[in-house]
């Protein structure tokens, strides 16, 4: 009954002052829309970065480095422990490219409950034959539907499609760059070789393009079982086993187990790619900056014009007072026009904000690097949206509360004595 | 006859620009039905004593009572309550809420103080407005009319409560004669047919001989 009527008195004040309410409301307005376009954008470009590299890297790769042998024999002879010892001319130990009891291994990995998929793969080094000439190539036998579920493969499939990989034993997924090189397209045959001299001939069923010129230029995927058959290997023969965990950040402390527990290498992401986790935290802060200065001059808008109302409000303040609204009731009359001002502002920056969104994500924006993104990015994280209107709230609450403590403490009898 | 506004030894001093006491142990008493005015030169305290008498201003010494009730040393909401619910006010400049209609202006007191639905009080509103002539008026927005027409409304808004008393600080001051004689008019008939209390404070001779009591006041006390 107290509240619809002090909202009613505030309603009427804030309709009679129309273009003054509007004037604050869009302040507020562009405020948050601000803050809703740079945080979807942000967001939405920090994403296509990160899934330039992140998701498309493993969380934890597991396999053998050629590296030499940390423990020379002479660190076994006692006799030398505390003197200067020289060896001279280490070379590497020999490793084999496989990883050691594989399958077991990826059964254990599947049955960790911080793993959130186990893909393993066979690398092969080879060359595309085309003609008389022999180009480098590296053919990855993986489990392409396993690639795509946990590392976007799809995204970078410009022709044809995983599932045509998986149905077709013989088939092969070209990079982009082998394709133009040797001047092939979808259904034409194309032979690989490897080291030992076997030649294989495999259908191309699709184009895949990473971006990476480098990449594109060598790297083609095949399936697992065939990958292992050109190499003259059995099914065990496993070269990399890559791991997603369902928590990134787990990632290093899992390496650093999984390399002592089974004896083999272990990189995790973080260490792979550090660069990346520093881009994205400084866009974040730069955006989060831009907009809460935005909100701030927004408030002082606020602040500007509930400090004027009040001002040419005396007279009523004083009536209202002398009528019997105690000095809280006052002040609510003109908290609640704040707050309507916030509320309003921030719905409508909320529609700005998705609007040009909207208009952002369908703007044309080509990419080699992402063949399947035709639009530039755009994060429409519901999160965002909340952020903005309490935003919204709190800077116009902010803003309303001085004024209207200050409407609050006016002496009626100092308004109606001074006429 | 019951006493519905009491003044026990009321003393206030002004602090700024300087010491001066402006009330000097004012004491006097109003019954219930009485018309009183408040007569005095600028300056003699009339409209402070009055502001005092309104519970407005609660920075004073001594004892003021209403409906024989304790007032001082109230809460300010408490106050506030007080206003709302037993006296109604009347002053010199018309003070409605210029951006609210005539109608609005005479219910938001009684919708404030709450005790009825919001077309109770419409109908009550309404029939203070016939009472006083202006309901075609209701409408209107309140800074479309006239000052005369203004203070009928501003005399509606103190009547909407059903107050213990009514106070005045110059209700006719602003107003020319035949204004004035009209709001007076009511004036005396809120008196002798509704038996209301009426406190006026005013400088107009006319107006103050015609009342049921004058209290003539100079440098802060009460002469007669």
């Amino acid at each position: 009954m107290k509240l619809r009527l002090l909202l009613s008195i505030s309603k009427t004040h804030l309709l009679s002052r129309k273009k003054q309410s509007i004037t604050a409301a869009m302040g507020v307005m562009f405020g948050i829309g601000t803050y809703v376009i740079m945080m979807g954008f942000m967001n939405g470009l920090n994403g296509l970065l990160d899934g330039l590299i992140l998701n498309r890297t493993p969380h934890v790769r597991l396999y053998n480095e050629v590296a030499p042998s940390q423990n020379q024999p002479v660190d076994l002879y006692k006799v030398y422990d505390n003197k200067v010892r020289f060896v001279h001319s280490i070379k590497p130990k020999k490793v084999q490219a496989k990883i050691h009891n594989a399958l077991p291994l990826i059964d254990y990995l599947n049955r960790q409950r911080s793993v959130l998929g186990v893909t393993p793969q066979v690398k092969v080094q080879s060359f595309y034959l085309g003609g008389s000439t022999q180009l480098n190539g590296l053919l990855i036998g993986a489990d392409v539907l396993k690639e795509k579920e946990f590392y976007n493969l799809a995204d970078y499939i410009v022709q044809g499609a995983v599932e045509d990989l998986a149905r077709t034993e013989k088939g092969i997924l070209l990079g982009a760059g082998v394709a133009k090189k040797l001047a092939l397209k979808v259904g034409d045959y194309v032979q690989v070789t490897t080291k030992s001299g076997e030649i294989q001939t495999l259908k191309i069923v699709g184009f895949f393009q990473s971006g990476m010129a480098d990449v594109d230029n060598v790297q083609s995927y095949v399936n697992l079982k065939m990958a292992q058959h050109i190499f003259g290997q059995s099914r065990d023969y496993i070269t990399d086993i890559n791991v997603k965990l369902i928590d990134i950040a787990d990632a290093p402390e899992i390496a650093k187990s999984l390399s002592k527990k089974f004896g083999v290498t272990a990189t995790d992401i973080q260490t792979a790619n550090a660069q990346f986790e520093t881009g994205s935290t400084i866009r974040t802060l730069i955006s989060y900056a831009v907009s809460i200065t935005l909100l701030i001059v927004a408030g002082f808008g606020i602040y500007n014009i509930l400090n004027m109302m009040i001002f040419e409000k005396m007279n009523d303040i004083a009536i209202l007072k002398a009528t019997g609204f105690s000095g809280s009731d006052v002040q609510w009359i003109f908290m609640s026009q704040a707050l309507i001002i916030g509320l309003v502002g921030g719905l409508a920056g909320l529609s700005l904000g998705y609007g040009v969104s909207v208009l952002i994500d369908s703007t044309p924006f080509e990419t080699a690097a992402l063949p399947t993104i035709k639009t530039y990015p755009i994060d429409y994280n519901i999160k965002y949206y909340f952020i903005g209107v309490t935003f919204a709230m709190i800077s116009t609450f902010l803003a309303g509360w001085f004024p209207s403590r200050k409407a609050k403490k006016i002496d009626p009898v100092d308004i109606i004595r001074g006429q | 006859m019951e006493t519905i506004l009491e003044a026990k030894g009321i003393s206030k001093f002004f602090h700024i620009p300087e010491e001066i006491q402006v009330l000097d142990n004012v004491s006097f008493s109003m019954k219930k039905g009485e018309f009183v005015s408040i007569m005095g030169k600028s300056g003699c305290g009339k409209s402070t004593l009055l502001y005092v008498l309104s519970t407005m201003d609660s920075d004073y010494s001594g004892e003021l009572y209403i409906d024989r009730k304790l007032i001082t040393g109230q809460t300010p909401n408490q106050l506030a309550h007080i206003r709302n619910a037993n006296i109604g006010f009347v002053f010199q400049f018309h003070y409605l809420l210029p951006e609210f209609t005539v109608l609005e202006n005479v219910v938001l007191p009684a919708k404030k103080l709450g005790l009825k639905t919001y077309e109770e009080i419409e109908f009550d509103a309404m029939e203070k407005l016939k009472l006083l002539g202006i309901s075609d008026q209701a409408l209107k927005l309140s800074s479309r009319i006239s000052g005369g027409q203004k203070q009928r409304v501003a005399i509606a808004r103190a009547l909407i409560n059903h107050p213990s008393i009514i106070m005045g600080d110059e209700p006719t001051g602003n107003l020319d004669s035949r204004n004035a004689n009209v709001v007076f008019d009511i004036f005396k008939e809120l008196s002798s047919e509704k038996n209301l209390s009426l406190l006026v404070v005013t400088h107009d001779e006319d107006f103050a001989k015609r009342t049921d009591r004058i209290i003539q006041m100079g440098d802060g006390k009460i002469i007669s």
